[in-house]
């Protein structure tokens, strides 16, 4: 007896077709399962049986049992298998209808009990049922709304017996409530930030281009307030952008179950004792590191110079190309990971430097070190560099600075800008323009970078063209050879 | 004549420092094999010259210090009679502070504004700035390098080199190739001191280099300057200790222009916008951060960081940590 259930495997965010093919013949009793599955994939041996039997069903106690995964070549990672390994084994031995059966698509987790939990990645592996032609796919209530993102049905069933009587006819399980899309978490907004002006504006023209921006000053000056407050004036994700988010972070597990769909630009801000693992990405799965968990939206280093140098290198690749290609022996994965690199640091490892209270007590090699490290990590990266200075009493007790919302409605009309008429420079910027790159250290890549950020500077302007001024602005923002070493 | 070039070209391939022929066997089959036409033509090819102790052109002043070196490489499209023109040197910390960065720049501007050709080592700090003021008045400057000509040592300045070899001349008694050691650079500072009638420290710690500079200046009976420094930084340490001992104070240009019996130029007229004007006014009073600006002139944050751009392209301001000081 030869039953079949279909199901996806993921590599990196791809899914893969996987069958689950039961076959159930006379002999010795056993139970085994072949075609490369890795450790937790095995352990759906003791799952599924133990699930059978809590959902009072049958276990074929005389048959001997083999469970085939194809293809064979690619290895079947996790527990996301059980249910679709369940359901074909029941269908072998004529418990559940193998046409109804083939109907559908299967993802989830079994627990001892029967229950069926929810796995990560039910997003892609839904994009890879529709992709089949399949139109409904089994699955846990948690990730109902996250498979429905796919274009599919999602047929929620709580527990093993459920799907079982529903594939039976017997049972029609509740619809998916659609989810609740205005339930969003508040944002830090912008006011709370006093003065620092500069450092505002630099916030915004990186907003309006999506540039990369580096705030570096003493302690406690709002650097890390600034950083944070970048998400609150980004535009919601376009449709398209949104879909891509969420595949990422439906594989991380991430995904809210009662809001799955990921609106907003993503803000991640790792530790600095983070594993480089942690930040591009890999470990058994592989999974997306928090670069591409901030794909389209934002990655925080703060305190960046405490990041570990081979982490700073490893984000060299996406800054460049936007992708993160981990090799596997089962072949590449690869993971989107356009970010945003919004950046802290202080002057110099003591942070007395820049601090008029502080006096900087570093020796020569240990600040040499320091900028040393910075430079050739990543400081030309930046297309935005800001020093914060400490702000004075009267600063900090000005009157109540601009809220987000005015500055999201400029950023968002600056983009839209951007995309249809990109200004163009003048003769009179281009002019300033090679004038700087000949007075300053400025190379090739930093007046590209220069000649970007003018632009933005334009598009929030409303302007048609990009004027000196707006050169000018933009090279106030270049990395000053103070931390260059 | 020829024997200068086989020399240094000797003492580039043993790495060794000499200022006169040595009696080795060695250096005799080295020199009878040398071929100094085709190592001029070399030289050539890439731009550089070799200007000999022998030559007619060879700069008086440095010919006349006690172990003047066998030559000088040159790059860059100056003249070498730049070498033998009115020359000050001005030196002082790698590491310094934005104060004394501030004077580096100020004096090199004003020095070489008034005719002077201002020397340096190239090196970080009170070095680059000099050189780099006096590009700014479109003034003359010549950058002593303790390797060879082609090695732009620190190659943070390798855009700053290019820019002096354009206006001026970059120099070492080394060979092109020659890399840059720590033992090199006191034999370069008597290069420095040496092309100059006077010399100008404007931070120096104790036992520093730009002691050493003008410790070999008053050897030679040249006149060495020092600009006074605050006494509590350990930065001026060496500069005020000149003082004590006799150096003559330079507070301002105008005090080593009078030793050369010149005038300073006229300040020349900054074509600055209402704005700019605005705000350099106020950063003359004293040092701010551009917010402090923002709120002293009325100007949005992206306007004001336009505005110092322009004085800052214009030499009229460093910005440095944050804080925008006036240099002129
Ligand atoms: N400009 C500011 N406006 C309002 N509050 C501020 C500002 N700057 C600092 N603070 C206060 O100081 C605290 C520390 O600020 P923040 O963590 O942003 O500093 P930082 O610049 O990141 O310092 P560090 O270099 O130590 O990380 C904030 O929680 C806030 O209460
Ligand atoms: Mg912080
Ligand atoms: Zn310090």
């Amino acid at each position: 007896m030869l039953a079949r259930a279909v199901t996806h495997a993921l590599v990196g965010l791809e899914p893969r077709r996987v069958e689950v093919e039961a076959h159930l013949e006379r002999g010795i009793p056993g139970f085994a399962i072949v075609g490369l599955a890795d450790r937790a994939c095995q352990e759906a041996k003791h799952r599924v049986r133990s699930g059978i039997s809590s959902a009072l069903l049958e276990w074929p106690l005389d048959r001997r049992i083999t469970v085939n995964l194809a293809p064979a070549g690619l290895r079947k990672e996790g527990s996301s298998f059980d249910l679709s390994i369940a359901l074909a084994v029941l269908a072998a031995s004529r418990q559940v209808p193998a046409e109804r059966l083939a109907e559908h698509a299967a993802v989830g987790e079994l627990a001892l009990d029967g229950r069926i939990r929810p796995v990560r990645g039910a997003f892609a592996v839904a994009e890879g049922a529709r992709s089949l032609g399949l139109e409904l796919i089994l699955c846990a209530p948690e990730s109902a709304a996250e498979a429905e993102l796919a274009g599919v049905q999602a047929v929620p069933v709580r527990h093993l017996g459920e799907a079982v009587a529903y594939l039976r006819g017997e049972l029609q399980p509740a619809p998916v409530e659609s989810p609740d899309e205005t339930v969003e978490p508040e944002l830090p907004d912008l006011a709370d930030v006093r003065g620092q002006e500069r450092a505002r504006r630099a916030l915004e023209l990186a907003a309006a281009g999506g540039h990369n921006l580096l705030l570096a000053g003493p302690p406690g000056t709002g650097k890390t307030m600034l950083g944070r407050r970048l998400p609150g004036i980004l535009p919601l994700l376009a449709p398209a952008e949104a879909l891509e988010v969420t595949r990422i972070h439906s594989v991380a597990g991430l995904l809210a179950p009662e809001r799955p769909l990921v609106l907003r630009a993503p803000f991640r801000a790792p530790h600095h004792s983070s594993s480089t693992a942690a930040i591009v990405g890999g470990g058994p799965g592989p999974r997306p590191g928090e670069a591409s968990l901030a794909h389209r939206g934002v990655l925080l280093l703060d305190e960046l110079p405490e990041f570990q140098r081979p982490t700073l290198e490893a984000l060299r690749q996406p800054l460049e190309d936007g992708m993160i290609a981990i090799a596997r022996a089962s072949g590449q994965a690869l993971f989107p990971a356009r970010f945003q690199l919004v950046a802290t640091m202080n002057l110099c490892p003591c942070a007395g430097r820049g601090d008029p209270a502080a006096e900087c007590s570093c020796s020569p090699q240990r600040l040499a070190a320091f900028r040393d490290k910075l430079s050739r990590a990543l400081l030309d990266r930046f297309d935005l560099v800001v020093t914060v200075p400490r702000p004075r009493a009267a600063e900090l007790a000005a009157g109540p600075s601009e809220a987000s919302q005015p500055v999201r409605v400029r950023v968002a009309a600056a983009r839209v800008r951007l995309r249809e008429a990109a200004p163009l420079r003048t003769k009179a910027a281009d002019e300033l323009l090679t004038r700087a790159v000949e007075r300053l250290p400025l190379s090739g890549r930093g007046r590209a970078r220069v000649a970007r950020v003018a632009r933005t500077a334009a598009a929030l302007a409303e302007s048609d063209a990009v004027e000196s001024e707006h050169v000018a602005e933009a090279l106030a923002y270049r990395s000053p050879k103070e931390l260059a070493a | 004549m020829s024997g200068e070039l086989a020399l240094a070209s000797f003492a580039a391939a043993t790495e060794s420092h000499l200022i006169a022929e040595p009696r080795s066997v060695r250096f005799a089959r080295f020199k009878a094999s040398f071929d100094a036409a085709a190592e001029h033509r070399r030289l050539a090819a890439r731009g550089y010259r070799f200007l000999a102790r022998s030559d007619g052109s060879f700069p008086t002043l440095l010919g006349a210090i006690h172990d003047p070196p066998p030559g000088l490489f040159v790059r860059g499209t100056g003249a070498t009679e730049l070498l033998s023109k009115d020359a000050v040197a001005v030196v002082g910390a790698r590491a310094c502070s934005p104060y004394g960065r501030q004077v580096a720049r100020r004096l090199g501007r004003e020095l070489a504004a008034a005719g002077l050709v201002v020397v340096s080592g190239m090196a970080r700090g009170v070095d680059g700035e000099a050189h780099r003021g006096a590009l700014e008045a479109g003034g003359l400057t010549i950058a002593v390098l303790g390797c060879g000509i082609d090695r732009d040592y620190p190659a943070a300045h390798r855009p700053l080199a290019r820019e002096i070899a354009e206006a001026g001349l970059i120099v070492s008694e080394y060979a092109p190739g020659v890399e840059p050691a720590p033992w090199r650079f006191p034999a370069r500072n008597r290069i420095v001191a040496g092309l100059c009638a006077a010399t100008i420290v404007v931070e120096a710690r104790e036992r520093s280099g730009a002691l050493i500079t003008a410790d070999l200046a008053l050897e030679e009976g040249r006149e060495v300057f020092a600009v006074p420094g605050e006494i509590t930084s350990a930065l001026s340490d060496g500069s005020n200790a000149l003082l004590r001992l006799g150096a003559t104070p330079c507070t301002g240009s105008a005090d080593v222009l009078e030793s050369y019996g010149l005038s300073p130029a006229d300040e020349h007229v900054l074509e600055l916008g209402d704005q700019a004007a605005a705000v350099l006014e106020r950063v003359r009073e004293s040092a701010a951060s551009a917010d402090e600006l923002g709120r002293a002139t009325g100007l949005g944050a992206g306007e004001l960081a336009g505005v110092l751009t322009e004085l800052e392209l214009a030499g009229a301001v460093i910005v440095e940590e944050g804080i925008v000081r006036a240099s002129g």
